[in-house]
């Protein structure tokens, strides 16, 4: 009888049909692939992007040199070098990222006490070299004035929480 | 003996012991700030308290003496709830800027918070601020980061002995100030932010440059006075960041001079990092090879008395013993570590040594200063001096200039003569001397860079022996050198041989054409221009006076960056190491000497750092017994002669520059500008 059921459904095609059936009903189903990169999708206000450095309101730069995220960067990926600027404070002359050793684990935002060193939503910084992926102070704080308005949003959306 | 109770341990101290020293004997943390055990008690930051059995409240434990049958809790219920109000009313007015303070990551009242505090704030008013204060060049002051503790009153008054650094107003108001505007005058002003349990006294050249966590910590020693202090010093990459003292009571306990901490931005200027040969009288960068063939060329077929070489201040013991074989080898025997000129019997080790030790100046009673200004030439000799002043019953008395040594002494005399009237008694202070169980003379290079330096060391020793200074259980015969090196030459014999010229007869030489080589390991203190025509070969990490007129230049390395022996002023020999490596092509030493001697045909017969020790350990064996002093024997020593009336004179005349590592620092150039020189001779008056 196995055979004669097995030979049955051979003959009339029914698994083609099944499928093109299946076929037939995503066709008036909603899409669920999006038109990337002319859409997006939603992220999180806790997504650990591309960092960046921010300035305060006033422009002056947030970053006070305290070398704690490149204490507890587990990548090693920071380097800081710092001296007294000519006004007395403490600032950085020096703040780079390899964003190849990178591991995107968030510790370095988590461990600055102003808020300087944040994981951006930006996660379309792909490059043709690795050397345009070691980032410095320059890129990282344009990097900050460019992502500023998302990141402010998400630091105020995620503030209860911390 | 009084006998008490530590948390339930039975133990029984000297009488006098405060209970925070007891706790210390017992291995059980006190947290304090104010206490420091090298000055005087104040207990006023109550971090100590612990709880008595029958005293009504918990007792200050760094104040309190040991009685017997004491019974003490240090970690009783009302204990830790004292520790944490005395760290919450501390905290009230202490600035949250753990982030950009330097001392963050190694500073008492962030460790202490986190261990004994609570755990959040409950003060919500306006913290007190404070205005900075200016404290000179190397101290930085965040004055509202201040806990008042006292540390540094106490410091700069008991230790440093300059009443610069007071306190005004009381209570909560009270700040820490140095009354007018001006630098610390002590040559010790840097182990004020040391002391500093908190942030308010750091190191300006330091500021903001490093964290404690990212530094290489090396311990190695500081050649930059004959002391050999000990000293930390911390590095990052190839950078030195910093210098610290370390602890060794035999020789600086646990302070260092200024010039020793914050010359290290020297070691970054002016470096040699590659060879040079003059041509057409301009240096020109060259390699190796070539400035090795240069000196081959030079060399070949003269003859040994033709040669000479003059060792310099910061030279270490394996490369002035290297070369000395090496001039051995070329048949010469003009060589001499004594840049300086100074005149001194060599034969007789007693004769040259710091005797007594540095420790030992606590032990006299009757101190002798003899063309010597300690306070320049060794600062940590002189805080030991006033150490001993402090502790009373001293009598302090100097031959030579009057200068401002932080303790009161007389000055009996001026010159050699006083010497010569001491031996034969009809001086008045022979009496003194005469009283004296332990007495002590401590002689100075102003003493001996005199031509009748001989003499003068054979006066001194007279007066010696005449007050009974050399005794079984007692040398006071001390001398106190002015360079790292010079000991660690005269033991590894860099001096002139059998019929060879000391430093004035190589530059007569040199001058009148009779020398025609002269080799200058670091050597920048002698006359340059004296040395006429000769083909000079510097050896050293400085562009400095030697460099400039050296006809090769082969770059050595510093004394952060090699592991070599250094001798102090005691006969102490200890070990340098290396913290970073040389810049450039500069390499060690000894290595260069030795990598020479083979271009020359002549190589030397070792190839490792340990067999060169092995040799040094076989020709002296004081080389062995590193961190030790070897007593010296006692024998006759020094020449009687004709003794000059010229009065003596401090070799040194800044004691910020004097070698040239302090030379190239920025930081003592600064300190040179505040401290010495005609800044400090304005009377107000000048506009």
């Amino acid at each position: 009888m196995a055979f004669l059921d097995r030979a049955a459904r051979s003959l009339f095609l029914t698994e083609l049909l099944g499928g093109m059936a299946l076929t037939l009903r995503y066709m008036f189903k909603p899409k669920v692939t999006i038109n990337y990169p002319y859409e997006k999708g939603p992220i999180s206000s806790r997504f650990r992007g591309e960092h960046v450095l921010r300035r305060y309101a006033n422009g002056e730069e947030r970053c006070i040199a305290c070398k704690l995220c490149e204490a507890v960067c587990p990548a090693l990926a920071i380097t800081i070098e710092a001296e007294p600027r000519d006004d007395g404070s403490r600032r950085t002359t020096r703040y780079d990222i390899d964003m190849t050793k990178c591991i995107y684990c968030g510790l370095c935002q988590e461990a600055c006490p102003v808020d300087a060193v944040v994981m951006g939503p930006n996660f379309e910084f792909s490059t043709e070299s690795r050397e345009e992926l070691f980032y410095n102070k320059q890129k990282l704080l344009a990097n900050g004035d460019r992502w500023e308005a998302e990141i402010a949003q998400n630091l105020a959306a995620e503030a209860p929480y911390r | 003996m009084p006998k008490l109770t530590i948390d339930g341990i039975e133990i029984e101290v000297e009488p006098g012991t405060s209970i925070l020293q007891a706790c210390e004997q017992l291995g059980i943390e006190i947290p304090r700030f104010c206490y420091h055990e090298r000055l005087s008690v104040p207990a006023n930051c109550r971090m100590c308290l612990v709880e008595m059995e029958r005293a009504p409240k918990p007792v200050a434990s760094c104040a309190m003496p040991c009685g017997d049958g004491m019974v003490v809790r240090t970690n009783s219920e009302t204990v830790l709830k004292a520790r944490k109000g005395v760290m919450e009313f501390l905290l009230i007015n202490h600035p949250l800027d753990c982030p950009i303070c330097d001392q963050g990551g190694e500073c008492d009242l962030q460790d202490q918070a986190m261990a004994y505090g609570f755990d959040r704030g409950r003060y919500g008013e306006n913290k007190r601020a404070v205005n900075d204060k200016y404290m000179g060049p190397v101290i930085k002051t965040i004055m509202t980061r201040c806990i008042h503790c006292t540390r540094c009153i106490r410091f700069i008054n008991e230790v440093a002995g300059v009443p610069d650094v007071g306190a005004v107003y009381r209570g909560e108001h009270m700040e820490i100030t140095t009354f007018v505007e001006k630098a610390i005058g002590s040559e010790l002003s840097g182990n004020l932010a040391d002391v500093c349990p908190v942030g308010a006294l750091t190191h300006k050249p330091y500021a903001f440059t490093a964290r404690p966590w990212e530094l290489r910590k090396t311990e190695t020693i500081d050649v930059l006075d004959a002391v050999g202090s000990n000293i930390r010093v911390d590095a990052r990459g190839p950078e030195v960041m910093r210098v610290l003292p370390r602890v060794n009571d035999d020789i600086n306990e646990e302070w260092l001079n200024d010039k020793s901490r914050y010359s290290y931005d020297g070691l970054k200027r002016q470096r040699l990092d590659r060879p040079y040969i003059r041509q057409n009288g301009k240096l020109v960068p060259a390699s190796w090879a070539e400035a090795f063939t240069a000196i081959a060329a030079r060399l070949k077929g003269l003859p040994g008395n033709r040669i000479a070489a003059i060792s310099g201040d910061l030279a270490d013991v394996e490369a002035q013993f290297a070369l000395k074989e090496l001039l051995s080898r070329l048949g010469s025997a003009n060589l001499d570590c004594r840049q300086d000129g100074a005149r001194f019997d060599t034969s007789v080790r007693a004769g040259y040594l710091f005797n007594s030790g540095i420790a030992g100046i606590e032990k006299a009673d009757v101190i002798l200063l003899v063309g010597t200004n300690p306070r320049w030439e060794g600062t940590l000799v002189n805080a030991r001096i006033r150490k001993r002043y402090l502790a009373g019953g001293v009598t302090i008395a100097s031959i030579g200039e009057q200068r401002d040594l932080t303790y009161p002494y007389s000055v009996i005399g001026t010159g050699p003569e006083t010497l010569q009237q001491l031996v034969d008694g009809s001086h008045p202070f022979a009496e003194t001397l005469r009283a004296a169980k332990n007495p002590m003379i401590i002689v100075g290079m102003g003493a001996f860079q005199r031509a009748d330096g001989l003499a003068v060391q054979a006066a001194a020793r007279l007066v010696g022996e005449a007050y009974g200074m050399f005794r079984d259980d007692w040398n006071g015969f001390n001398v106190l050198h002015t360079a790292a090196a010079r000991v660690g030459g005269i033991e590894a014999g860099f001096l002139p041989g059998e019929g060879g010229r000391d430093v004035h007869g190589i530059l007569d030489g040199a001058s009148k054409g009779e020398i025609d080589v002269v080799y200058l390991l670091g050597a920048d203190e002698i006359d340059t221009a004296k040395l006429g025509n000769a083909f000079v070969v510097y050896q050293g990490h400085h562009g400095d006076a030697g460099a400039h007129r050296a006809d090769v230049i082969l770059p050595g390395a510093a004394y952060t960056e090699k592991n070599a022996v250094y001798v102090n002023t005691e006969g102490r020999p200890q070990l340098a190491r290396l913290a970073v490596f040389p810049p450039g092509e500069a390499r060690e030493d000894w290595k260069i000497v030795r990598a020479l001697s083979e271009v020359l045909g002549t190589t030397l017969p070792f190839d490792t750092h340990g067999q060169l020790r092995q040799r040094l350990m076989a020709a002296n064996p004081i080389f062995g017994a590193i961190g030790e002093m070897t007593p010296a024997a006692w024998a006759p020593f020094g020449a009687q002669g004709p003794l000059d009336a010229a009065p003596f004179v401090t070799p040194i005349t800044n004691f910020y520059m004097t070698d040239p590592i302090s030379r190239a620092s920025v930081t003592m150039a600064n300190c040179t500008e505040a401290l010495v020189g005609p800044a400090q001779e304005r009377t107000g008056t000048h506009g």
